[in-house]
Parts: structure tokens; sequence; C-alpha cells
């Protein structure tokens, strides 16, 4: 029993990994019906910025807050110059154009920085808490998260700004005649995105080791969460990426050794799809004939 | 009275065909001026063009300002506020979001304004929490309207504000448009199919067929018009 | 949204316009296979090789395009599909000594059957959610080969001998095999159009443009689906036999998620809903990683990603499905000048 805790709590803390990048994921396809498969390598890059700045003698909370705003910025700029020009393309150009994102930051970050797998430092100490039931850091990444998430909520449900993006990704014809600029949200929905995903990937650092491939899994992790909870559900996203993240765990422990662990997680999740194909708190696209 | 808006040989675009052929509108400061026409005249596209939502050509002066290179959000940053055809109201936010989307760029006046539309939309306010896509159809008029009346614009344009609701309904809209335009000083452009109405409201009025201007003048003399009376009052 | 993943038909047939590029593509394709024919008598074996492997990932892609393209399913998962042809073909030449050219037939028939399967449970799910499934499959490949080691040999993979070359026509292996994958092509091509142009083709552009509309008109939504699931997994899985006898070699690593993306990537460079889009796509797959690293040692990838970007700015429905209803609206521009002219001469 004793064990079965602990691996549902470390689950929980890669799960709120999972969740952040998912929500991540979740933002940008409400705002424009496109799933950004570079989220996790804009992520890993912010790491690496992150990485540099502790390098450099900063102070870690310091050079974390640097590294939100450099993401936060670079996420913007991102969209208004990459992501913009095949905004009125077929989806399917638009997917291919954040596959090539992806393959770009994976290859400059290798170029960079090497593919040697680097050591990143946690801000959390490693002790035992709660009878050996998680551990310090575990608690350390899911309160940061949950700030995170909190924030974020408060953010799009209290200020006229996150109003206006939500009105904006729901109907952009009008939010335009209510004066809303449009294209602005959309780069601020990318910079926040980026944000988010520069917590994920400093948080699960520590625990992955930094490399330019460090992300490859959680992102397709998130993707998996982001659509258990339901592609268009914020609280679906984060939801899913937690159930994700502990069966992941469970799996991995009790039920096959790691080597068929992501196929079946991934079973059990396409499963659970089968019966609510639009995830657990996604609605059905009502279409018109 | 110097008109507010003016339309000097508009022409609109879907894509590549031209649908509004150079036509000639415009509205007197304070009044209310209205467009008939049968469907697919090119009222509505006229409307979009007003606004920037498709290709033009020609001149738009409105206020003393050309409209006819700005963006959609600019002229709404002017002083048009634009129902659209459909309403357009944001169905998954609350009623009382939908109206602080209409203030979005007057975010200081704005709950002044929002107490200000529940006066005259009583009903919007018992609703307020509620999802926009859960009111009925006059609902949702009302908050469309309220909600761009939200931005205390100069000029409100309604894109046939009585599609789809019963006269009763329609009626109650009107009155209500008729009670703000002469309290704000709100000048009006309307797109209407229901002829008789608008011809009692409005003071002025332009015939549209297939993009083209074929008869305009007061409201009073084209409701005279034998002609007119015949294909579009059915009397 | 998947309005937007509608790519606009390659061609009408019934105006005279089309008719004119009719003619032109005919006369077109049979110089590009005179010379596709004669190609290989003029370059190094290694570049005979590469042009195989075009062709390969041509009819790879063109399985995804009837997908993807005509029936609006979105798949990041045909690299698992690409190498079930593969350890199809290996397993039947290796364990059972099943000459290379009888293993495609199986290879076929596994495929469609395969992604019959797949193909019925993927119904309940369309854009992401497909996404999602199919790249669940892509990722689980390479775990499940090292995992039936007895049958797949595990990490070592398997290595094959390579075929030899019928005697008395002169050929040398690569050659020969260049000739093999220029045949199947061709016959995957014809079959293709053949199948997109009739009947069952418009019944998957229907359910792509339109779901409901189709079903309410009596098309059989679900069985539809399924059967353009299964012919294009049927054409990638054959694609996947002759990588593998060409090659001489399988091996999990060669079927990773990289390759289902590759494939994508070369249906949307191609133009997706365009049957001679997935030769440009086999070009792109083949050349475009080699160049990028001709052009930049350091940062290869990041070369593709932008040849990537360049390609999706410039033709966003990709290069043949962008360029082609230009060329037909160039020759009806140049068909109506001439009737006009024609027209004045005779002075009406």
């Amino acid at each position: 029993m004793h064990q079965f805790l602990q691996q549902i709590f470390s689950g929980l803390a890669a799960g709120s990994i999972y969740a952040s990048l998912a929500l991540a994921l979740v933002m940008i396809y409400r705002a424009t019906d496109l799933v950004n498969f570079a989220q996790g390598e804009m992520a890993m890059f912010s790491t690496y910025i992150a990485w540099t700045l502790v390098n450099a003698g900063l102070p870690f909370w310091l050079a974390f807050l640097i590294t939100l705003a450099v993401s936060f910025a670079g996420g913007m700029i991102i969209e208004r110059v990459v992501i913009r020009p095949v905004e009125n393309a077929p989806v399917l150009a638009a997917v291919v154009v954040t596959i090539g994102l992806l393959l770009i930051f994976n290859s400059v970050a290798g170029w960079i920085y090497s593919y040697t797998v680097q050591d990143f430092p946690s801000p959390f100490p490693d002790r035992p808490v709660f009878g050996a039931l998680m551990t310090t850091r575990d608690l350390g990444v899911i309160g940061v998260t949950l700030l995170m998430l909190v924030l974020l909520f408060a953010f799009f449900r209290y200020t006229p700004v996150g109003l206006a993006m939500r009105a904006a990704a729901q109907n952009p014809a009008s939010a335009r005649l209510c004066g809303i600029r449009v294209g602005r949200m959309l780069a601020i929905g990318w910079g926040l995105a980026a944000m988010i995903g520069a917590t994920a990937g400093v948080m699960v650092a520590p625990v992955l080791f930094l490399d330019p491939n460090m992300m490859g899994g959680v992102l397709i992790y998130a993707f998996a969460g982001a659509l258990l909870g339901g592609i268009t559900s914020p609280i679906g996203a984060v939801v899913g990426g937690l159930i994700v993240g502990v069966t992941e765990n469970l799996v991995g422990t009790y039920l096959i050794a790691s080597q068929l662990k992501l196929t079946v997680a991934f079973a059990l999740i396409i499963l659970v799809l089968v019966f609510r194909p639009n995830g657990l708190f996604g609605t059905a696209v009502v279409r018109r004939v | 009275m110097a008109p507010i808006l003016e339309l000097r040989s508009l022409r609109a675009f879907y894509g590549q065909s031209e649908v509004v052929h150079g036509i000639d509108v415009a509205v007197e400061d304070g009044g209310m001026t209205v467009l008939l026409g049968a469907n697919g005249a090119g009222k509505t596209t006229t409307l979009r063009a007003l606004c920037g939502m498709v290709r033009r050509e020609g001149e738009i002066l409105f206020a003393g300002k050309e409209l006819h290179r700005r963006s959609t959000e600019d002229i709404a940053s002017l002083g048009v506020g634009h129902v659209p055809e459909g309403r357009g109201t944001f169905v998954g936010l609350t009623v009382e979001e939908n109206l602080r989307l209409g203030g979005y760029l007057k975010p200081r006046q704005s709950p002044e304004a929002v107490e200000r539309m529940y006066g005259y939309f009583p009903i919007l306010a018992q609703r307020r929490r509620q999802q926009a896509g859960a009111l009925s159809g006059g609902e949702q008029q009302m908050l469309a309207i309220a909600r761009a009346l939200m931005m205390a614009p100069r000029l409100l344009v309604l894109d046939e504000p009585s599609f789809g609701l019963a006269p009763r309904v329609v009626e109650s809209i009107f009155g209500i448009v008729e009670r703000i335009r002469r309290e704000q000083k709100v000048s009006v452009l309307l797109v209407e199919q229901n002829a008789n109405l608008a011809l009692e409201l409005a003071d002025h009025a332009y015939l549209i067929e297939t993009g083209y201007v074929v008869a305009s003048g007061s409201a009073k003399s084209l409701a005279d018009d034998p002609q007119i009376r015949r294909s579009y009052l059915g009397y | 949204m998947e309005k937007r993943f509608a790519a606009p038909e390659s061609v009408t047939e019934g105006t005279s316009a089309a008719a004119a590029a009719n003619t032109w593509r005919w006369i077109g394709i049979v110089a590009l296979i005179v010379i596709a024919a004669a190609l290989p008598f003029g370059l190094s074996k290694y570049h005979v090789f590469e042009l195989t492997m075009v062709m390969i990932y041509a009819i790879a892609v063109l399985g995804l395009n009837i997908l993807t393209g005509y029936n609006g399913q979105i798949s990041l998962g045909h690299g698992g599909f690409f190498a079930v042809g593969a350890y199809t073909a290996a397993i039947l030449m290796h364990r059972y000594g099943v000459p290379y050219w009888l293993t495609l037939p199986p290879a076929a028939l596994i495929g469609f059957a395969l992604g019959v399967l797949f193909g019925l449970p993927a119904l309940r799910f369309e854009g992401p959610y497909l996404a999602l499934v199919t790249l669940a499959m892509a990722l689980a490949t390479p775990q499940l080969l090292k995992y039936f080691d007895t049958w797949t040999g595990g990490q070592q993979g398997i290595n094959l001998a390579k075929p030899t070359p019928p005697a008395g026509l002169g050929l040398d292996r690569d050659r020969w095999l260049y000739f093999v994958a220029l045949v199947v092509l061709l016959i995957a091509i014809r079959t293709a159009a053949n199948i997109l142009h009739g009947r069952t083709g418009r019944a998957f552009v229907a359910i792509r443009d339109h779901p409901i509309a189709a079903a309410a008109m009596g098309i059989d939504t679900a069985k539809y689906k399924t059967l353009a699931f299964g012919i294009s997994t049927l054409f990638t899985a054959v694609a996947g036999a002759l990588a593998a006898i060409v090659i001489g070699y399988v091996s999990p690593e060669g079927y990773s998620l990289f390759l289902s993306i590759s494939f994508l990537v070369g249906s949307a460079v191609g133009g997706i809903a365009t049957i001679g889009g997935a030769i440009v796509g086999g070009f792109f797959i083949q050349f475009v990683p080699n160049l990028a690293n001709d052009i930049s040692d350091a940062a290869p990838w990041a070369i593709y990603g932008l040849a990537m970007l360049l390609f999706m700015y410039t033709m966003p429905r990709g290069v043949v499905g962008t360029l082609w209803p230009r060329i037909v609206k160039f020759v009806a521009a140049r068909k109506i000048a001439a009737q006009f002219a024609v027209s004045q001469r005779e002075g009406r």
C-alpha cells in the first residue's frame, strides 16, 4: 500500500509537468485549431536559457524569472514571424510548419549546446516527507505547477486581456468588431504557452537531465493528456496530464517492464477514448451540413 | 445636418467577384438610414465593406475620417458599433462577459455602461451569469445590440435585427433602439427585410438591387412610391 | 476543421480547359516514363539506389495521400505500416526462403488487413484524436519489434540476401531493383487513379468535405472510411516490403516516429490530395536531408526544418496542389485567347 501511494505521488509530480505542457497545447489549439508539435522543443530551448543563466552565476529563481520573460517574448515573436504566414493555409501546412520548427529548435540546440547530457540544478532539496510518501522535490514541482495554473486561470477569468483572448479564440470576427486585435491576442497566447512550457522544462530538467531531446517524450505524454482530457478543455488538459503521469508510473511499476511501458500506457488511453471520443471534459463539435 | 457617414462609389468583393458595384449612401448625424432590398442584393456586403470585413474600393468617410484603408478593429475604435448578421454573440461566454467585451476599448466607463444596458434591457440583467448561447433569439439580439452600444458608438450598424424573431419581439427591440437613438444621439444604419417597419422608423432609405442603388430618398417618399409599395411593401 | 484539410481537387473532367490540360498531362506522363526508364543507364549505382528509394517513398506517400488527402483522415503512424510490410518481406525471405518478388502480395494483404482492423476503432476519431491514435502506433512499432525478437531478430534486425537479377537482361542488381520499383510505382499510381477517379474516390472526397451530407446521401461512411484506411496501408506496406528488399536489412530503429513524420511532410510538400504530389514527396524525403547535411554539418535538421517552412510558405497546398491548378488556368486562358483570335480573324 505504501509503495502504491508512493508511486501515485511520484506519478502526480510527472503528471503535473505533462499537465502544464498539455495546457499549452490546448491554449493554442483553442485559438487556432492547431496542435503545436514544437511546444516541447520550445520548452527545451527555454530550459537551456535558464541553464546558461544559472551557470553564469545568477540565483536560480532570478534565472527562472528571466527565462519566463524571454520565453514569453520568444513565443510571441514565433507566432508573428513563423506561424502567421500559414494562418489561413490548410491545417496540414500549419502542422508541417510546427514540425519544421521542432526540428529547427532541436538541431540548433544541439549545435549551440551539443547533445551531451547536462546536469540541471534543482531548486528544491531532495528529502522524504509525509512518512516517505513523497520527496520535497516532487512537492516543489507540484507546488510550482499548481501556482502557475492558478495564476493562469485567474488571468483568463478576471482580466480584460484574458477575456479578450477567450473571445478572440471563440469568435474572431465578432472580437474584431469589439475592437480586439485578434492577431495580437494570438501572439500573447503563444507567449503564454511558451512560458508555461518553460516552467515545465525547468521543473523536469533536474529529473530527466538536460539534453536537446529531453522534451520529446514529455510532449507525447502531454499530447495524450490533452486529448484524454479533451483538446478543447483547459481543465481537461490538467486532469488528463495528471492521469497520464499516474498511469504511466503505475504501468511501469506493476504491469510490465519499461520496454513496453509506452505502448501499454497508450493502449489504455486509447481504450478510454474509444468510449469518450471527445475526451473526458471535451465537448463534441457541432457541425453544420 | 452634415452626414456622419458617407459611402462614395463603394465597391465590395468576395474573393475575385465584385458584389457591390459603386454605391453612394449617406447617414445623417443623429439620423436613421435603412438599406432595403431582396436577399443577395448586397446589403450585408455593404455593411461588411464599411467595417473592413471584405475587400473594398471607393471612399468611406466617417465623422471626417477616411475608413477604407483601416482595419475592422480601428473602425470599431473610431466609433462604429456593428451588430453583424447572425448577431455574433460569444455563445460560450456569459451575458456580462459579452457586455464587458463590448466595452473592451473603454475599460474605465465599462461598469456604468453595463448598468446602463441593463437599464435598457432588463431581461439581460436577469440573465447576466448565463451563457449567451442559452438565451432565446430575441434575447441574443438584445445582447448583441447592447454589446455594440457598450463602446458608446457614434454610428450603430444593425444587420437584420428582426431576422427569425416574432413580430412582438421585433417591435420591442425597435422601440428600444429608437429610445437609445434619441437619448444617446447615436446615428443608425439599418439593413432590414421588414420594409414596412423600417420605413416607418427611418428618415432616409436606399433600395439596393444586385449591387446597385436603384432608388433613394426620404423614407416617406419611398413608402409612397407605388412601384416600391407593390414590390416591397406588399400593398 | 476538416474543411481546412480539404485541398482542391487536382483536376475536374468536363471543361475544355481541363481536357486541354489533360492532353498535355498525358504527354508529360509518357515523357516522364521514358525518362524514368532511361535514367538508370546514365547514373552511378549509388544514384540509381537513391532514385529507387525515391520511388518507394512515393508509393508510401501515395498511400498516405489516399487517406489524408482524399479522405481527410490524418495519420502519424504510417511508418508503422511501412514496417509491417518490411518485416513481412524480411521474415518470409529469411525464415521461409520465399523469393523476394513473391513477398509483395502477402505484404499487401497483411497491410490491407491491418489497416482495416486499425481503421475500425479509428472510425470514432477525428483530427487530433486520430493523430494521437496513429502516433501511438508509430511509437509502439519499434518497441513491439524489439519485444517479439524470436520473429524479428530484436535489436539486431534481419540481414537479407540481395536478390539476383534475372540472367540475360544484362542488368546489374541495383538497376534491376530500380525497374522493379518503377513497375510497382506505375501499377500503384494507375490503381490509385482508378480508385480515386471512380465511385469509391468520390465517396472518399464526399466524406472528407461533407461527412453528414455524405451519410444522408446514403454513402456508407464507416465502410468507406475503413476502406480508405485499408487501401492506404496496403500501398504503404508494399512500399515497406520493397524497401526491405532493396536495402537488404531491417531493424527496429529504421521505423521510428521520424519515418511516419517524414511521410506526412512528404505528403504535405508534394500536395496532399494529388497523385503526382507523392513523387515530389518521395524526392523530398530522400534528398532534402542529404542536401541539408551538405549545407550545414553542424545543424542539418535545422536546414531540413527551414526547407519545410519555405515550402509551406510558398506552396501551402504542396508543390503539385499549388502549381497544377495554375497550369490548368494558364492553358485555359491560352485556349480562350486562341479561340478569340480565331473568331476575330473570321470577322464575325
